[in-house]
């Protein structure tokens, strides 16, 4: 029972895990060159459907989930359900997608796929008023506590500017993949959370962040970790009183979804879907100048579909 | 009519009690306090007569429940129903297993039992329930299982989590633990310790001298309709009825029983061979009811107990731009919970149980020190600094057993004002670091806490509308500075109904057709 023991083998076992992984990305990416992906999108971009089937389709033009999730490969899946809401206020990512994620996870051969949220509400309340414990777990996802600080393990961040270190959920630093599932919402403090904000889901310390530059330290973490994939909801979409809501009255529904292995571009595309401009979200740009992502969606290869 | 199951129906109710009450206490996952707390709960002396006072007789319908048993009984209340009495008969029991222990009549100690029930009385009588917070058995058993024994069962809960993390199974859920109130944590010891001495040393001498609920019910019962009694022509001078009577109360030598001290327990009506002791009638018992428990080294537990408690605060990190800021942030009235309708009004009627704070999810109930007054020790309060109240959350209006928390839907109680947030700019980040934040508007439920654009700082700053503020101190909680808060919510010393958030439809056509922004 020795943590330091166990985080070590963990850390190991992670570093393996991502090398192989990165290796075989490469891989598959050559053998399937000739397949859907050869348009080899930075970024898709739909709308007009219900999540499950919008994730279908944007994720078969990104190659498939096959792309992103290998055989035996452990997966976390981070949405936000920050908050003890129904999923009509959309507060919380949307279940459905939630669970057509996991699922396809496991068709492309995942040995496990882990979903946990650091939640602002008692978490028991959120997983289950969210309907993401419900819907996941269906899938034969496992739940975890995200509100525990055992589970959460010190990092350095060597290329943070405002964070130079952060405690980070053990299931980020050992699953295989990272798949961050955050949902647009109107922020008080960030002006939006997307897919970085959505990272403050997986640190322990966010008093930290809001104390010493928010924006800065928002665009700092993924310098340490960017998620393998992050996929936007933007079904319905809480356009004001975010990021917890007051009712359903603040929510419209834009059935859109964005995906892209790049966090900055995902970031950049849902805050003109909002109708804000990416370079008037601090985190944003900073990110784009510390060369995380590309804010500029004019340089990058975009699959816009309409249904 | 055969009456010789007394004993052994005693027993069996009593650990339905018994173990029904310790799951309330228990319960990780909050699942079953609101629904279920009432039945057990019910019939437990003190709360049920607050609640007369604090919801009516309907409420506090228990209360004349349990002076009935007794008028029918004698103070079966005392073996089957009070978990304090319970416990004293379960370390008894494994006293026993130990060395058997022989009790042999005494005087009752009349002075000290009456001043224990008077006390108490007259502090009542003037408006102070501290005297029945203290004494009463079922809160003391409360504060007993929720100070010592809860946070242990949270370590273990933890340290299996722990292994289990081990082995990539997530299959128990850590806990997060907010620490003790080390008053509340050391009075219950204390009792606890009482209560292990006396139990395994005089039986139910604690019963019969320090607590207000068995002297009274002791008066009653001299009126009661079946009483325990020797039939002066089948005893035959065993005395063993004396020996096993753990009130002390049966004189065999004079064919005496003192009934104000019996606790109802049959011990004396189990083992009597001659049928020389009566329950009213000429009724045997015989064979004892087996338990199964092991001994429990609780000294043992309390130093895991300390050493799992994850007290020690973090240090600082070495790049943080951030300074402590310098206005101290000092609240002048407490925070009562939801549902308690004002603050005299929790107090008088909260005997400290500390259900509530076992019950609530998110941890904000906590005992209180001296936040509300030296008489009102140890009554639980709102601690923003353990955690805000969930708005979606009435569990705590649910179970108090004295309605010193009001029974509250949750409709209503998301109106409820327990305080009003309020703003100190001089300690806040946007103005003292000139950086974004919004941490407390984020995690505001009604958004009486908004932040607006301040031309001064040319940044969003929080503002405050505390008319649709209630007080949950999810604001508190969420703000990031220190050592003082920027933002603090001060209890309102009566409740108030707060405005209704604004709720109007955003106007907003979405083209679905429409190309995208990009």
């Amino acid at each position: 029972m020795n943590r330091r023991d166990f985080f070590k083998k963990g850390t190991v076992a992670g570093v393996a895990a991502y090398s192989y992984f990165k290796f075989g990305k490469d891989i598959n990416i050559f053998a399937q060159s000739k397949t859907i992906n050869s348009n080899n999108y930075d970024l898709v971009a739909i709308k007009g459907g219900e999540p499950e089937s919008m994730f279908n389709q944007a994720i078969q033009s990104l190659g498939g989930m096959k792309n992103f999730v290998k055989k035996n490969q452990t997966v976390v899946v981070k949405p936000n359900i920050g908050w003890d809401t129904i999923p009509e206020r959309a507060a919380n990512t949307n279940p459905k997608l939630i669970a057509e994620i996991v699922k396809q996870c496991y068709n492309a051969g995942a040995k496990k796929v882990y979903v946990f949220d650091h939640t602002c509400d008692s978490w028991q309340s959120c997983y289950s008023s969210s309907g993401i414990e419900k819907f996941a777990e269906a899938e034969g996802a496992t739940m975890v506590s995200g509100n525990s600080e055992r589970y959460y393990h010190d990092v350095d961040i060597p290329n943070g500017k405002s964070l130079e270190d952060a405690k980070v959920h053990e299931l980020i630093l050992e699953s295989d993949v990272f798949i961050n599932v955050p949902i647009l919402k109107s922020h008080g403090g960030a002006g939006l959370t997307i897919s970085m904000k959505n990272l403050m889901g997986i640190v322990w310390d966010r008093r930290y962040w809001h104390r010493n530059d928010l924006h800065q330290c928002i665009a700092d973490f993924p310098t340490y970790r960017k998620p393998d994939l992050n996929i936007v909801d933007a079904y319905a979409v809480m356009k004001r009183n975010g990021p917890r809501g007051v009712s359903e009255a603040d929510v419209v529904s834009m059935k859109s979804q964005l995906i892209s292995a790049d966090i900055v571009a995902a970031d950049a595309a849902a805050a003109k879907l909002f109708g804000k401009e990416p370079n008037d979200l601090n985190y944003i740009r900073y990110a784009d100048e510390m060369g995380i992502g590309k804010m500029d969606l004019s340089q990058l290869n975009i699959n816009r579909i309409i249904l | 009519m055969d009456l010789r199951y007394l004993k052994k129906i005693r027993i069996v109710l009593s650990i339905i009690f018994f173990l029904s009450i310790l799951l309330l206490f228990f319960d990780l996952s909050f699942s079953i306090q609101s629904s279920f707390s009432d039945y057990p709960l019910y019939l437990q002396f003190i709360p049920a007569f607050l609640k007369i006072f604090s919801v009516g007789i309907i409420g506090g319908l228990g209360f004349f429940i349990v002076i009935l048993l007794t008028l029918l009984f004698g103070r079966v209340y005392c073996s089957t129903i009070c978990p304090l009495g319970i416990l004293q008969d379960f370390i008894l029991f494994v006293r026993k297993k130990v060395k058997k222990i022989n009790f042999y009549f005494s005087d009752a100690l009349i002075r000290t039992r009456y001043i224990f029930l008077i006390i108490p009385i007259v502090f009542f009588l003037f408006g102070i329930a501290l005297g029945f917070n203290l004494l009463d058995p079922y809160s003391n058993f409360g504060r007993i299982i929720n100070n010592i024994f809860r946070p242990i069962l949270i370590f273990i809960n933890n340290i299996a989590a722990l292994i289990l993390e081990y082995f990539n199974a997530y299959l128990i859920n850590p806990i997060a633990f907010q620490g003790v109130e080390y008053f509340s944590l050391t009075f219950s010891l204390i009792v606890l310790l009482l209560i292990i001495w006396l139990s395994a040393k005089y039986g139910r001498l604690f019963c019969n001298s320090v607590c207000p609920v068995g002297t009274f019910l002791g008066l009653i019962s001299k009126f009661s309709f079946f009483k325990i009694e020797i039939d002066e022509s089948s005893c035959i001078f065993c005395s063993e009825c004396e020996t096993v009577c753990k009130s002390s109360c049966i004189d065999s030598e004079s064919q005496v029983v003192d009934f104000s001290r019996c606790v109802g327990c049959f011990n004396c009506v189990d083992i009597c061979a001659s049928g020389g002791i009566t329950y009213k009638s000429r009724y045997k018992l015989n064979e004892s009811g087996k338990l199964n428990f092991s001994k429990r080294d609780f000294f043992k537990n309390i130093g895991i107990f300390a050493l799992g408690s994850n007290l020690i605060l973090k240090a600082q990190k070495k790049i943080e731009v951030y300074k402590p800021n310098k206005t101290p942030v000092i609240r002048e009235t407490p925070v009562s919970p939801p549902g308690s309708i004002s603050v005299d009004n929790f107090n008088d009627h909260c005997t400290a149980c500390h259900l509530c704070v076992a019950s609530c999810p998110t941890q904000v109930l906590q005992p209180s020190f001296l936040e509300y007054g030296i008489l009102e020790i140890m009554q639980p309060r709102m601690d923003y600094k353990s955690g805000f109240c969930n708005f979606e959350c009435n569990i705590c209006t649910e179970v108090c057993p004295s309605g010193a928390i009001q029974s509250t839907q949750l409709e209503s109680k998301k109106r409820i004002q327990l305080g009003k947030a309020i703003f100190v700019k001089d300690n806040c980040v946007v103005y003292t670091q000139k950086t974004d934040c919004g941490a407390c508007a984020e995690h505001c439920p009604t958004k009486a806490v908004k932040m607006v654009f301040d031309e001064t700082v040319k940044l969003k700053a929080p503002k405050v509308d505390d008319k649709i503020c209630v007080g949950c101190g999810a604001c508190e909680f969420a703000c990031p500075t220190f050592p003082y808060k920027a933002i603090y919510v001060e209890g309102n010393p009566n409740h108030l109904l707060a405005d209704k958030p604004d709720k109007s439809k955003l106007e907003e056509q979405i083209d679905l057709k429409e190309d995208f922004p990009f």
